[in-house]
């Protein structure tokens, strides 16, 4: 979008505006025009509600400004699934558009276009769908399990979450005022190059990117440093919670990898940006370093998506089936394992770009054996829930079509580990099989469960099992119908990224997997009533005693949704599954004694800095650059400013956490707990 | 069993460790950071001083046969002069915050090895086998 076509710009408007001009917002494009109209008024019809409310003091004080870690776990869960609604969109536009551009037909979207979603449908599901719903999980659960009143940095913990909000704003922002990359989700070069795209979409992408990163960056330092140094007296590392040890295995992956994929992102701006020649074709640059590089990243972070979600199944089953998680000690050592092999596999996405055979075979064989820790996963999950006394509640059916899913993309994925093979079946929509296959399958049934698990806990009642049900079936059968016919096609040589085809006979397996698309919009559909429902009736849904699952781990000890300071004396841990422990022992709820408890305040910092980042970032972009100077600027000026504000902590007073625990000791004597 | 449960005593002072305290530093307390001696940084100081006067005065002075062995022996007191520093100024050693450090440290080794290395080999054997990109390669090519 690029104003080609207009006359040229006087020096004075580009000092001021950069590229951006009237001509970058594409008012020309009806299908972004009516997304644009509808968006909008979306937008104004939540604006005006939270008005008429008188909601926003309540909004930026207790939840904006918030830095208690359970506050900030729900807004990354929000802004995890308003993202999926928009990265869904994009992939039910894909489905609609290959189902109809056969032959004559050129379907509804232009090449340019379709370019862009499918490039963005993949950065927002790993980058602001995916990383968020695991992040927002993490920063709920982890301090509750291990004992702990908050994050060992709160503040931090916001200013991470506002980054990661700052990065999807701006992708968001590329919808309507210029364009989004079409290079693919890992814009490689020399595709990404200046030469090749010079429009701002790949600007676009490593800002984006750029400042959520450091949102994923700091969050990582945050929950690796409160994972190990605030734990509960009495829990050693193999005590943990298994949900708390893939966690912490995942921040050791987010700490070691993302400072790769800041820096390949950098150098790929520079080039675009001030002309080095790090990824070109000339000059002695080479773009298949920056394939190896940003793979670096990329193996580790699949493996960060999904070992949290690991560790939800292991407390989903073990909950379920009434039972100890089976082999506790080889789910530790899988997951370690898992968490240094994943450095050893990245060569296996680029097995075609011509290594030869001795880097493949290596590499190939170092794939496969990691599917010998998940392997022992599985059968640790199934062990646990031989001759457990097995509870088919929601989580638990999450669970179970995981392991039905996940088992199919696992093994698709050990055959793509073989090098041949990759060879044939690399770039084609097998390959998208497979990993929507575990993405979905594992990531997202994982989330799902996670939510139905500790929903209770967040908000103080159950989710509707109904439409839970609902939201289940149409997933997992959804799922089937999208992707089982792109295995099919895969196998046919279908290659990816591809918006028309001339061979008619393709078309019945893009028209079955558009439906399956349909089925997985009515399961988000179904998700999004059953919080509606469940809200509706969240009186008969009430959960008075805070453990309404008959949990095993600590956050279960204390009341739904928890207080501000989580426990009012810190717990003591004598097992690995503590909670449960303590209810076998007898353990009688503490009902007096209770002293003043010292936390974190709140800040408007973290807002501040992360509006600040984003406008930089569409300076840059946009090569405002004195608008990107000032900003920069004001950037560094205002954090050095928030390290002078020393009113960062307070005092519950006794008699606040006497008042509350009083209050639980009412409810749970009312119902006779 | 309530009395084991409940850690009353903690419960005031354990929280704070770690987060943005008002008042300042929190090393301040034992937390087995170690407090090297003046000695320790001279010992560093002389070690630095000497790793970087010998590859200096290797080069000027000519003193090797050959570059390649000059090339190695300065390679060789980089990687010392690193851990000189990582010991004597960063006072890594196996008992600092609980043996956590050592441990990182080993861990970052591991995987700055294991990315190196890597990237080396594979691009070496992608150079070997793929065609030159430019014009201008194909000329210098072997």
């Amino acid at each position: 979008m690029t104003p080609a076509t207009a006359e040229p710009r006087s020096e004075l408007a580009t000092l001021l505006f950069g590229r951006l001009s009237l001509d970058s917002i594409p008012y020309h494009e009806p299908i972004i025009l009516v997304t644009f109209a509808v968006a909008a008024l979306a937008g104004i019809s939540v604006l005006t509600w939270i008005t008429r409310a008188r909601a926003w003091g309540w909004l930026w004080r207790d939840w904006f400004c918030s830095i208690d870690h359970k506050k900030i776990g729900v807004m990354y869960m929000i802004l995890g699934f308003v993202m999926l609604l928009r990265g869904f969109a994009d992939a039910i536009m894909m489905r609609a558009q290959q189902a109809m551009a056969f032959g004559d037909a050129a379907g509804y979207l232009p090449p340019h276009h379709y370019d862009q979603i499918f490039t963005a449908h993949g950065v927002i599901m790993i980058f602001f769908v995916a990383m968020p719903f695991v992040t927002g999980l993490m920063n709920y659960v982890v301090p509750l399990q291990i004992g702990a009143r908050d994050v060992a940095f709160p503040f931090l913990n916001n200013f991470s979450f506002w980054m990661t909000t700052a990065g999807a704003a701006l992708v968001m922002a590329s919808l309507f005022i210029g364009e989004f990359a079409t290079t693919g989700w890992l814009a490689f070069p020399p595709l990404s190059g200046a030469d090749y795209s010079p429009g701002v979409g790949v600007d676009y992408y490593i800002w984006a990117l750029q400042i959520a990163g450091v949102g994923t960056l700091l969050s990582g330092i945050n929950l690796l440093v409160t994972i190990v140094k605030m734990r509960a007296p009495g829990m050693g590392l193999m005590q943990m919670p298994v949900f708390t040890w893939t966690a912490l295995c995942t921040n050791v992956l987010i700490v070691a990898a993302f400072p790769v994929l800041t820096a390949v992102l950098l150098l790929l701006g520079l080039d675009r940006t001030i002309g080095t020649n790090f990824f070109t074709n000339d000059f002695g640059g080479n773009p298949m370093m920056y394939v190896n590089m940003i793979w670096i990243w990329g193996h580790p972070e699949v493996y960060i998506l999904i070992l949290p979600l690991f560790g939800v199944f292991s407390e989903v089953v073990s909950t379920f089936s009434g039972k100890r998680l089976f082999g506790y000690t080889s789910m530790v050592y899988a997951t370690v394992v898992i968490t240094i092999l994943s450095y050893l596999v990245w060569l296996h996405h680029f097995f075609t770009m011509g290594s030869g055979a001795s880097v493949n075979s290596f590499f190939g064989i170092t794939t496969m054996i990691i599917s010998i820790p998940t392997g022992a996963k599985l059968f640790n999950w199934l062990f646990t829930m031989y001759r457990g006394r097995i509870r088919f509640e929601l989580p638990m059916l999450w669970m179970m079509g995981f392991m039905f899913t996940f088992v199919v993309g696992g093994m698709t994925g050990v055959l793509l580990a073989v090098p041949p093979a990759d060879f044939v079946l690399h770039n084609s929509l097998f390959l998208i099989a497979h990993f929507h296959n575990v993405i979905i399958g594992g990531v997202v049934f994982g989330v799902f469960a996670a939510i139905s698990y500790w929903f209770p806990k967040v908000f103080g009642f159950k989710l509707d099992v109904f439409w839970g049900k609902v939201s289940f079936w149409c997933w997992q059968i959804g799922f089937l119908f999208a992707f089982m016919p792109l295995y099919v096609l895969g196998l046919m040589g279908v290659t990816r990224r591809v918006s028309h085809f001339e061979d008619m006979s393709l078309q019945p397996f893009f028209v079955v997997a558009a439906f399956g698309a349909v089925l997985i919009g009515c399961g988000i559909l179904a998700t999004l009533v059953q919080f509606y429902v469940s809200y509706q009736r969240r009186e008969q849904l009430r959960d008075f005693t805070g453990d309404p699952w008959d949990g095993r781990t600590l956050e279960w000890a204390t009341s739904s949704p928890p207080p501000d300071y989580n426990f009012a004396f810190t717990p003591r841990v004598h097992d690995i599954d503590a909670w449960w422990d303590m209810k076998r022992g007898g353990y009688v709820r503490p009902t007096s004694g209770f002293i003043a408890i010292h936390m974190p305040k709140g800040t408007a910092a973290g807002v501040i800095l992360a509006g600040i980042s984003a406008v930089v970032g569409f300076a840059l972009i946009w090569h405002i650059w004195w608008l990107a100077v000032t900003g920069f600027v004001s950037l560094v000026g205002f954090a050095i400013f928030h390290t002078f504000n020393l009113k960062r902590d307070f005092h519950i007073p006794a008699d606040e956490v006497t008042r509350v625990e009083d209050a639980r000791t009412r409810a749970l004597a009312a119902i006779g707990a | 069993m309530s009395a084991a449960d409940v850690n009353k005593a903690s419960a005031s002072a354990d929280f704070v460790h770690g987060h943005n305290e008002p008042h300042g530093h929190d090393d301040a307390h034992d937390d087995g950071i170690p407090h090297a001696s003046f000695k320790d940084y001279l010992i560093g100081f002389l070690l630095s001083v000497l790793l970087t006067a010998v590859p200096f005065w290797l080069v000027m002075g000519d003193v090797l046969p050959s570059k390649l062995v000059t090339t190695a022996v300065i390679v060789a007191f980089a990687v010392a002069q690193m851990l000189v520093h990582i010991v004597y100024f960063l006072h890594l050693d196996t008992r600092s915050q609980g043996g956590w450090n050592m441990l990182a440290a080993i861990f970052t080794v591991v995987l700055v090895v294991i990315t190196i290395a890597g990237s080396l080999w594979v691009m070496f054997h992608m150079n070997e086998n793929m065609m030159p990109m430019s014009p201008h390669e194909m000329r210098i090519a072997p």
